[in-house]
């Protein structure tokens, strides 16, 4: 099975608690500590964001943290550095996070490979579209066994859903609106709608939801309807000007699934 | 053979690189735009505000003395003289009658200069609709008698202070904007750049610039077809229109100018054929301007329509087919030619168009040769820039 730490994660039927990180953020060096203080504290998954100069679908907090990460000199390879140094004490899942046109200029192929190298579970590219997913890139993803998490919106009609979970093995990530990353206060009933809709379906792959998640409330609502949940500006935000990573970490995290 | 494919491609360029939170908004327009602007209604209403508000036919103007200068016939597409000053209201009068077809009430765009923003604010105005435009916060204070403009017309115009606070930014915010309101929005982008369709939309709404060279050329001296076409390239609107129905006319030689900024061997340049490699920027699979990683760096010219990291794909596929030739003008040499431009024929270009002027130094004519320039717009946003500049030569 190669797909290994994600299909155990998921097969244990568990709530999943995911947690959207920027490498380099808010130091260069800090990737690491936070990685490690977000497994101690039970987080289930990490998606590691990889900032970039043109970040379209994300909302201001995600933005500015990335425009930080790259003052501080963050690159693939300094990322891929750090990683390295980490390998055999993450045992969660990780996934990472970018624009298409940082991989691209990698090159998508020794991206891939290096990832998958690192123990990376998956890749979350929100610009690289689906059809050419599937037409240029599946196969050679799937080769080094890595996952390709496709975003959905409410807006995606149920024939693009089942084409998505027909074609991927990982996870679906589905946008809690469609609207770029940031906190709202409550899900509006379309939105609960929405997830009851994705439930319906029975889709063979686990659905997560990410944007727009900050209170414990949110997470309920989730968890009552689909797998799990992923939290990122809410996270950002909590260690923005941190003099104590560890703690501000376990605190956000205790905050999120009581302790 | 230079058209878009059915997937969005000129060659290897082009395409839709769109989150799906995008793919509804762009799909709808994908669906709908070319049964929409075939519509006889939509042709019929488009050419009748281009003929009563825009001014259309623009002229097309022998140039008698540049020509005499320069040894060949060189005749001016006068598209300074559409209403707003530049080329860019044939673009805004398209997509508003288009976004109204398709049931939209608001109007966002992106703008550097402010030329693409006031015709944008123009045509709202004009259709009492709602309209927002995001200008970098630097670019604001750089262009302040056209945030003026805009005002007056009714928009609200939204600073973007993210990343360098200037034209990229500009589009990543107006993108953002869409994806946040994607059922009443339509964005209006201001060239041939972006996700498919929006370049080919682009470039169909400007084509009436070649369409027209073509019955005024034949008009002037019996032939339809000149031996060249000039125009600058910022993301390449006007020139896409002023090529259009030449693309495939291979004795029309297509000349593109870039802004060199301080020159091509510098890191203050926006030349980006000559500086550029291919990634994806706003959408779209095309030459910008990047750093090892793929990072979009930040272009400089004098001329802020053309302070531009990437040119449509279109231009990308004119380029690697070599069906357009490219030349590289720095700030200087376009100030040059802006002001020699202005006192051989009366008059004034727009700093962006001063580039195309500046391409005929670099080439050689018979004097048989017709040349037309595509006169995209006019100089009056440009005079504090030429006169900081000449201030030293008048005295
Ligand atoms: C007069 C003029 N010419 C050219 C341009 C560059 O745009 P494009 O390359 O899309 O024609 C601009 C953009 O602001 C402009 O105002």
């Amino acid at each position: 099975m190669t797909h290994s730490k994600l299909s155990s994660l998921f097969d244990s039927n568990k709530k999943i608690l995911s947690i959207y990180m920027m490498a380099g953020y808010p130091s260069l060096e800090d990737t690491i500590p936070i990685m490690e203080a977000l497994q101690d504290s039970g987080v289930d998954m990490i998606e590691i964001g990889m900032p970039y100069s043109d970040p379209l679908a994300d909302g201001p907090v995600i933005q500015r943290a990335g425009t930080q990460a790259l003052n501080n000199g963050m690159n693939p390879d300094v990322l891929f550095r750090q990683l390295e140094s980490v390998r055999g004490r993450i045992h969660i899942p990780l996934i990472l996070m970018g624009y298409f046109n940082n991989v691209l200029q990698f090159g998508v192929e020794r991206f891939c490979k290096k990832a998958a190298d690192l123990g990376i579970s998956g890749l979350i590219l929100p610009d690289l579209p689906f059809d050419l997913y599937l037409s240029q890139y599946r196969e050679m993803m799937e080769s080094y066994g890595l996952s390709f998490i496709p975003l959905l919106t409410p807006q995606t009609s149920d024939e693009r859903i089942r084409l998505m979970d027909d074609y991927t093995n990982g996870f679906l990530y589905a946008v809690s609106a469609s609207a770029t990353t940031g906190a709202q206060t409550s899900f509006p009933k379309q939105t609960l709608e929405y997830f009851d809709r994705l439930k319906s379906l029975s889709l063979k792959n686990p659905v997560i939801v990410g944007f727009g998640i900050s209170e414990s409330e949110h997470i309920n609502q989730v968890y009552s309807r689909l797998q799990g949940v992923i939290i990122g500006s809410a996270f950002i935000r909590s260690v923005k000007g941190s003099m104590d990573l560890r703690k501000d970490v376990e605190e956000f995290v205790r905050g999120l699934i009581g302790g | 053979m230079y058209a878009v494919n059915e997937k969005g491609f000129y060659g290897d360029f082009g395409g839709a690189f769109i989150p799906e939170m995008l793919y509804g908004n762009v799909e709808e327009l994908r669906n709908c735009y070319l049964d929409i602007l075939t519509e006889d209604s939509f042709q019929n209403e488009f050419h009748s505000l281009l003929r009563d508000y825009v001014g259309r036919p623009t002229p097309l103007f022998f140039a008698e003395r540049l020509s005499v200068h320069y040894g060949a016939q060189i005749y001016l597409k006068r598209e300074d003289l559409c209403h707003t000053g530049a080329h860019k209201i044939n673009n805004a009068i398209g997509q508003i009658l288009l976004a109204r077809r398709m049931g939209k009430q608001r109007i966002i765009a992106e703008t550097g200069a402010g030329q693409h923003g006031v015709a944008t604010a123009t045509v709202c105005a004009l259709m009492g609709m709602e309209c927002v435009i995001y200008m970098g916060a630097i670019d604001i204070q750089r262009q302040s008698a056209n945030v003026a403009r805009m005002k007056m017309l009714g928009a609200k115009v939204v600073p973007v202070y993210s990343g360098s606070s200037t034209l990229k930014d500009a589009t990543n915010e107006a993108i953002r904007d869409w994806i946040n309101h994607s059922e009443d929005t339509h964005y209006i982008i201001g060239s041939v750049v972006g996700p498919h369709p929006y370049p080919d939309l682009v470039a169909r709404l400007q084509a009436v610039i070649s369409a027209e060279i073509k019955v005024q050329l034949q008009e002037a001296c019996g032939n339809a077809l000149p031996d060249y076409v000039v125009a600058c390239v910022g993301g390449g609107s006007n020139a896409a229109g002023a090529f259009f129905h030449f693309l495939d006319e291979p004795e029309v030689k297509l000349i593109a100018a870039e802004a060199a900024g301080h020159g091509i061997d510098t890191d203050k340049t926006a030349a980006t054929t000559f500086r550029g490699s291919a990634g994806v920027i706003h959408g779209s699979m095309t030459l910008l301007m990047q750093d090892q990683f793929g990072q979009i760096v930040e272009p400089h010219s004098i001329s802020a329509g053309l302070d531009y990291p990437g040119i449509g794909p279109m231009h990308s596929f004119l380029n690697a087919s070599g069906r357009a030739k490219f030349y590289a003008v720095t700030d200087q040499e376009a100030l040059d030619a802006g002001y020699f431009v202005s006192r051989m024929e009366g008059i004034i270009p727009a700093l962006e168009t001063a580039h195309a002027f500046a391409c005929l130094d670099k080439m050689k004519f018979e004097t048989s040769d017709v040349i037309v320039v595509n006169v995209s717009g006019r100089g009056d946003k440009d005079l504090p820039t030429y006169i900081e500049h000449f201030k030293n030569i008048e005295e």
